[in-house]
């Protein structure tokens, strides 16, 4: 091989190499911020520029050094005075040295507690979680040589933001334990949802795909023709109707209209099995109808054991579907007991604003984790059944 | 028919009995019921009421009807185009025979399968104004130009286009289609093109796409009839980033009023469900439009 040819193969591996790992980053920095905004306290989200790696700040307020939340640097040198009289003995205040020169001790006591230069930093100690309420946290003017500043991910956001996903702390009646709703509700409720969808899923379209693909029957190709152009129809032209549906079948606000459609079949889980069933060859059937074997029987002895494959695509498809179905809980879902994972999030991010973005990342990384980890185990299912689906039409 | 072939239509029956129900409660119902809806005044609240084509008179003159399709179209033809693009793009880099292709594609695939709503918040949280990561990272960068990053989501001229490029992050399940379409297309046709000296270009051009064509086709179509109902992205964000009024009027300044969202809102917090059936069957049409128009200049150029 020539030197040029050598040089131009390397060039392009090169080039290769470098878009892949370039997008790579792009597609996984979205993630690694998730988990870092998850893992740090809140102030340290609202910096600029952004920080990267979750830190605990440790500093010295008076009793021995203590976390810290850093809150600002002073711009100008002061001091820390306390008042020493009045209603407001006790308090201290910063007191810039401009301030400081205006007033006189006849005007009001007060007592010089600390020098503060430029450029220090206001540290304010981190009370522990258990802390009663009310404690007045105290606070210190530190210089850069004296905050200590370690590593340290705050893996207590996560019991903080799962403990208050149901958000309804702005509301005095919703704080009594008997309206508040656990987590762990939240999670049965998507676990039900995804659990008898995906059990519905895999029977009720194997077996219709079956009476499609192999059974030869008068009318059946203009049903399947049919059953196929459903698939056109857009989600919000069934949305009106459906909802008097299942408020007919008293079904609103249960998690019954989430799951019951699944036991119906549906359009695309039937052509996706159909295409399965038919490549079976034929002379299995044959012979089992030969030795007398009913249809079902067929069906469950030859046909569904020979299916695992198309089974768990289909079931794993529906169970990523329905966990992340944000439309239909939204619809059929009124009280919060009954919402799943998603909606909870959703509702808790309505209610408490946008600025908890530590509380809002760890919950959302909790409610990614269970559909990468079922990723992660049916990675092949994922990556065929989503090549097949995507390509034959 | 033989009594042979009328036990297998009773078998057929019997197998596709589920379905049979399946269909007409959950699909062909709502289809009829909707259309019959879009001519009547109706709420869930009280029995419809025909009116005629009031409804469909109204939609013309409805600015918020307008401006939701505007918003709708403008979105899709943004999006499409570019996640097709880049789909393709980053497929072809795979199909190279890179090593740690696995690792790669797992790398694109995973956001595709993340939550809509954990999504949401985690974009909603790198477009923030103030301290999200994409304005921490660029304003440098833009300073040296005297220019500022735009607050995005809170911002109606950037609004959408923030929401096309969070779509841009979920492309890995077209592209783990286009992967395996390119991987079908015949290496020899490659050798051949090779051998005839033809640039990397006309290669592409002629060789990879014809045979990946009905694949790309197919994903375009499907596409865009997911994102001309695009929903939940838009009810999250607009809210969210807006101040959460729970209005669901697409804030900023109506940029993230979608038609799925229009619709939702005024056949379930204005209760105007008839009024709503018939943008839902204007949606269909516009659908069925497309996807026909999509169809027809595909035979033209695929075959």
């Amino acid at each position: 091989m020539s030197a040029a040819s050598q040089l131009r193969k390397a060039t392009r591996s090169f080039v290769i190499y470098g878009l892949l790992g370039g997008a790579a980053c792009v597609f996984l920095v979205p993630f690694a911020w998730l988990v870092i905004t998850s893992l740090k306290p809140i102030e340290q989200s609202m910096t600029l520029p952004p920080s990267w790696i979750p830190r605990a700040y440790y500093a010295d307020l008076g009793a021995g050094k203590t976390e810290v939340t850093l809150d600002y640097r002073t711009r100008q040198s002061g001091a820390v005075v306390e008042r020493v009289a009045g209603e407001n003995a006790g308090a201290m205040l910063f007191l810039a040295d401009d301030q400081l020169a205006q007033l006189t001790d006849a005007d009001e006591p007060l007592r010089v507690l600390q020098r503060v230069e430029p450029g220090w930093w206001r540290a304010t100690e981190k009370l522990p979680r258990d802390a009663p309420a009310g404690t007045p946290p105290r606070w210190r003017f530190v210089p850069d040589s004296d905050v200590e500043s370690r590593v340290k991910f705050r893996w207590e956001n996560y019991p903080d933001a799962l403990g208050s996903l149901d958000g309804g702390s702005s509301d005095p009646a919703s704080l009594t334990s008997k309206h508040r709703v656990s987590f762990w509700r939240f999670t049965a409720n998507s676990l039900i949802v995804c659990v008898l969808g995906v059990i519905g899923t895999v029977f009720s379209n194997a077996i219709v795909a079956y009476g499609f693909a192999r059974i030869r029957w008068r009318g059946r190709d203009a049903f399947f023709a049919v059953t196929l152009a459903t698939m056109m129809v857009p989600f919000p032209v069934l949305m009106v109707p459906l909802y008097g549906v299942f408020r007919e079948l008293n079904m609103i606000g249960t998690l019954m209209p989430l799951w019951v459609p699944a036991f119906f079949g549906s359009a695309f889980n039937i052509f996706l099995m159909r295409q399965f069933f038919r490549a079976i060859p034929e002379e299995l059937s044959e012979a089992a109808r030969i030795d007398g074997c009913s249809e079902w029987t067929i069906f469950w002895r030859i046909i569904l054991p020979l299916s695992k494959p198309v089974l768990a695509t289909a079931g794993v498809l529906h169970f990523l579907h329905a966990w992340n179905d944000f439309l239909g809980p939204l619809l059929y879902l009124t009280r919060k007991e009954t919402f799943p994972l998603s909606l909870a999030l959703q509702s808790f991010q309505a209610q408490n604003g946008g600025v908890q973005w530590h509380h809002l990342m760890a919950a959302s990384t909790v409610t990614i984790i269970p559909v990468v980890v079922l990723f992660f185990f049916a990675q092949k299912t994922f990556v065929q059944g989503i090549a097949t689906t995507g390509s034959k039409s | 028919m033989t009594p042979a072939e009328k036990k297998n239509v009773f078998t057929g029956l019997a197998f596709t009995s589920l379905w049979i129900v399946g269909l007409c409660v959950f699909t062909a119902y709502p289809v009829i019921a909707s259309l019959y809806y879009s001519f009547c005044d109706y709420s869930i609240l009280k029995s419809a009421v025909w009116i005629g084509g009031e409804n469909y008179r109204e939609l013309v003159t409805d600015d918020l009807f307008w401006k939701s399709l505007g918003n709708t179209l403008l979105y899709a033809a943004l999006s499409v185009p570019l996640g097709t693009a880049v789909a393709l793009a980053l497929a072809m880099l795979l199909n190279c025979d890179v090593r740690g292709r696995s690792f790669f594609r797992v790398v694109f695939y995973l956001p595709s399968i993340v939550p809509v709503v954990a999504s949401s918040m985690l974009w909603l949280w790198i477009f923030n104004g103030e301290y999200g990561l994409l304005n921490g990272l660029i304003s440098p960068v833009l300073g040296w130009f005297g220019l500022t990053p735009p607050a995005w989501f809170t911002d109606p001229t950037w609004a959408k286009p923030a929401l096309v490029l969070m779509s841009l992050w979920g492309v890995g399940n077209a592209m783990v289609i286009y992967l395996a379409g390119l991987q079908n297309v015949p290496k020899e046709l490659y050798e051949a093109a090779a051998i005839d000296g033809a640039s990397a270009w006309r290669r592409f051009w002629h060789v990879t796409l014809p045979g990946i064509a009905p694949v790309v086709y197919f994903n375009v179509v499907m596409g865009l009839i997911g994102s001309l109902q695009i929903f939940a992205q838009a009810y999250i964000i607009s809210d969210a980033a807006n101040g959460g009024t729970g209005t669901h009027d697409g804030a900023p300044a109506r940029s993230l009023l979608f038609y799925t969202m229009h619709l939702f809102t005024t056949a379930f917090h204005d209760l105007r469900m008839g009024y709503a059936s018939a943008m839902a069957y204007v949606l269909f049409i516009v659908i069925a439009a497309l996807t026909w128009l999509a169809t027809r200049l595909s035979r033209r150029h695929v075959e």
